[in-house]
């Protein structure tokens, strides 16, 4: 509870900081994200409030931009590329191979809060198509059936 | 003086102020640029494309957001242009629900008109996926069908900048977009004010009224029923339209005579509630003044303004005048005085009220209007309802002689008419506190101060030696620059109108609807407002305590202005409502 009582206060800040300033609420959008790791009703509802726009303003920006997160995301963040050179190499078997491997549908959140599955643009390692990123972590030259090892590997880790 | 500019449209020479849009260059030289998504001095963003010309540059451009420049040349109608706004009106109908034989928006339609004009032929050119959403028809006011909706944004601008309210908004993007409240909320669960200026806006049929005719019709046919109707004051100067009638035209005479031909048994007349408020309101601001009261005192009649004030500025309600609005004064009359008089019992009486207002259906169910298990006001339909119902029942509304309305409740003076206009309540109140302050004659009746469509109106009145401060504020948006100033100490005033609609009721959520191009050339608010005062100045009586069935009332039954029994049956309270539900 204390923790989240101090993310509230960062954002206060990062509100005033922003307040009467025009275009302001894409960049306290962007804090309030990096701050919560996703912009929930809770946090929408006081970015409206500290601001003094709408909530319908707020949650327009927030749905219109991909970056924005509106629900918590898991631990591990999978992101597989869907660019043309990997995808022309298979990363839709791939991805269709996770959402079997995780049981949740591409944007989706396992239950236990642990794997979030997107799918991205071109992450630039072409070379290694197909590929896909965990927490920053780059797997390349991917086949469906090396998926269930690796998920296991983030499973069996220590929380 | 402003700098003109001199540009060329369509071959003729127009001059027109720098600043200006070729759209309005265009118009006041005769020359019609199609649009939808423009609504003047609200909604300016060239999205829909209806209106490109051809100004020289790379690309057609949107003549509404388009600055007229010094020696332009531009063409509004070549038939490359036509058949660009075809293109774009056939992909407009490629999402868009076509049940235009039924739609209630069906031959006042800004889509269909196009569509007639511009010769689309048939509107599924191009067939492909649909986006299926979910009518919202949980709101007693509001119903609202994305289905029909074509993204052309004029709710969103009117809810958030005309009433500052702003409950929906664009979610999502590309072919996803749909004008929605946040997190898929329902407008009954959002800080919505039921005020109907998204629907009175809406080029299409995706916004329209809580249709309640079917009750009316069954409480009709019903021989247990007793039923009542009541037209408030801004109906008569509206309904005309609905028969062809040109804006401005007071019916007042043919819907006395409609209403009696659908088979109510009384028509009775809200501009008689809208006296007794008077009665009720000016003793109450007297009291104020003189009993040292919360001040300013704000008036209560338009419960679009009370939702807003209850949500938004709840450290106001105190200042609320705690009389009932006209129709649920009157309505509380016919269930008793009435009741009593004419010996029935109230509870086989079903009141009717026709209203220029959505907010009035939310009114209506609050649950602290009423007594003894009843409400005062059982149905609230509009005046598009209304005109639905007449045309339904075959009624030639034109042909009809001009009747009136029935006694005891029926009566009215010229003070109740102007309700109906942004500033009426106010000149009503003052031409009555006047002769009850200074026992004196009130000769120029006429408070032309607080008249206009100016969104605040300020004025001082000499009250008996006492100069009494005023002001008047129409639209939730204006509303909220008032108070602001009022709440800061800017500004200090005894006694404040507020109408949620901008110009008042004539131009309320349940008034006929009027397209945006000709508002482009009239002004709704001050053509249909004419009518109100024409009939203001026409009437033998003015001033609302002079309405003798109003004495009468007060002899016979309530005894005096504020007295315990006005209070129980004329008065009510308020409360503090969320912004957020949970």
């Amino acid at each position: 509870m204390d923790q989240s009582k101090e993310k509230f206060a960062q954002l206060q800040k990062l509100i005033d900081s922003h307040k009467n300033m025009k275009g302001s609420l894409m960049p306290v959008l962007q804090g309030a994200q990096e701050i919560f790791g996703c912009v929930s009703e809770d946090v929408q509802k006081f970015i409206a409030e500290g601001l003094g726009v709408t909530l319908s303003e707020v949650y327009g920006v927030a749905t219109f931009y991909a970056q924005f997160s509106l629900h918590p995301k898991g631990k591990y963040l999978i992101s597989v590329c869907l660019g043309t050179a990997c995808y022309v190499k298979g990363s839709q078997n791939v991805l269709d191979k996770l959402s079997e491997v995780l049981e949740i549908p591409v944007g989706g959140t396992t239950p236990d809060g642990k794997f979030t599955l997107e799918a991205t643009r071109c992450l630039g390692a072409c070379g290694l198509a197909p590929v896909m990123m965990i927490n920053g972590e780059v797997y390349g030259r991917l086949t469906p059936d090396v998926i269930p090892g690796i998920i296991e590997k983030y499973r069996a880790k220590e929380d | 003086m402003k700098k003109m500019i001199n540009l060329t449209i369509d071959g003729i020479k127009v001059q027109t102020p720098e600043g200006s849009t070729v759209l309005e260059a265009a118009r006041s030289a005769g020359i019609r640029i199609p649009t939808l998504c423009f609504l003047k001095d609200v909604n300016k963003l060239g999205v829909c494309r209806m209106c490109i010309v051809n100004a020289g540059g790379r690309a057609l451009q949107a003549a509404c957001v388009l600055p007229a420049a010094e020696g332009m040349n531009v063409k509004t109608n070549t038939p490359e242009i036509q058949e660009y706004r075809k293109n774009i009106l056939e992909l407009t109908l490629s999402t868009h629900k076509k049940e235009c034989l039924s739609c209630i928006r069906s031959q006042n339609c800004e889509l269909q008109k196009l569509c007639l004009e511009l010769g689309v032929e048939f509107g599924d050119k191009y067939e492909g996926v649909k986006n299926e959403y979910t009518i919202d028809d949980l709101s007693p006011s509001i119903v609202r069908d994305n289905n029909k909706c074509i993204l052309c944004r004029r709710c969103v601008s009117v809810c958030a900048k005309v009433q500052n309210v702003g409950v929906i908004g664009p979610v999502n993007r590309g072919f996803k977009t749909a004008i929605e409240s946040p997190w898929g909320l329902k407008l009954n669960q959002m800080a919505c004010i039921n005020c109907g200026q998204c629907i009175v806006n809406c080029p299409v049929g995706a916004l329209h009224e809580k249709d309640d005719t079917n009750e009316v019709w069954a409480a009709l046919q019903d021989p247990d029923k007793y039923v009542v109707v009541q037209p408030a004051p801004a109906v008569r100067a509206a309904l005309g339209e609905e028969f062809g009638y040109p804006m401005g035209t007071s019916v007042t005479g043919k819907m006395a005579a409609a209403l009696r031909r659908l088979g109510f048994d009384k028509v009775f007349d809200t501009d008689w509630g809208a006296d007794l408020t008077i009665m009720e309101e000016a003793n109450e601001l007297v009291e104020r003044i003189s009993k040292g009261g919360k001040l300013p005192m704000i008036t209560s009649c338009s419960p679009g303004w009370i939702k807003f004030c209850e949500t938004y500025y709840p450290d106001f309600t105190d200042n609320l005048s705690t009389c009932k609005s006209p129709h649920e004064m009157e309505g509380a009359m016919i269930k008793s005085y009435f009741a009593e008089k004419m010996n029935i019992d109230p509870h086989k009486i079903v009141v009717v009220s026709v209203m220029p207002c959505t907010a009035k259906k939310f009114e209506a169910k609050r649950p602290e209007l009423g007594h003894d298990g009843m409400a005062d006001v059982d149905i609230v339909i509009t005046t598009r309802e209304l005109a639905r119902m007449i045309k339904k029942a075959n009624i030639d509304f034109c042909a009809l002689p001009d009747e009136d309305f029935d006694s005891m409740l029926g009566e009215s003076t010229g003070a109740a008419v102007i309700f109906g206009a942004t500033g009426g309540v106010m000149e009503a109140a003052l031409r009555t506190a006047y002769e009850t302050i200074t026992g004196k004659k009130l000769e120029n009746v006429d408070f032309k101060a607080v008249r206009g469509v100016k969104g605040i109106k300020e004025a001082t009145i000499n009250i008996g030696g006492t100069d009494v401060s005023v002001a008047v504020a129409s639209g939730t948006g204006n509303a909220s620059t008032l108070l602001d100033s009022v709440r800061s100490g800017k500004k200090n005033y005894a006694f404040i109108e507020v109408m949620a609609c901008p110009g008042g009721c004539v131009n309320g959520g349940g008034q006929p609807i009027v397209s945006s191009q000709v508002k482009m050339d009239k002004d709704i608010r001050v053509e249909r407002a004419k009518a109100l005062y024409k009939e203001d100045r026409n009437k033998a009586l003015r001033k609302s305590h002079d309405n003798t069935e109003i004495k009468t009332l007060y002899t016979e039954y309530l005894g005096k202005p504020g007295s315990h029994k006005a209070h129980e049956l004329l008065h009510t309270h308020y409360q503090k409502r969320e912004k957020y539900s949970d």
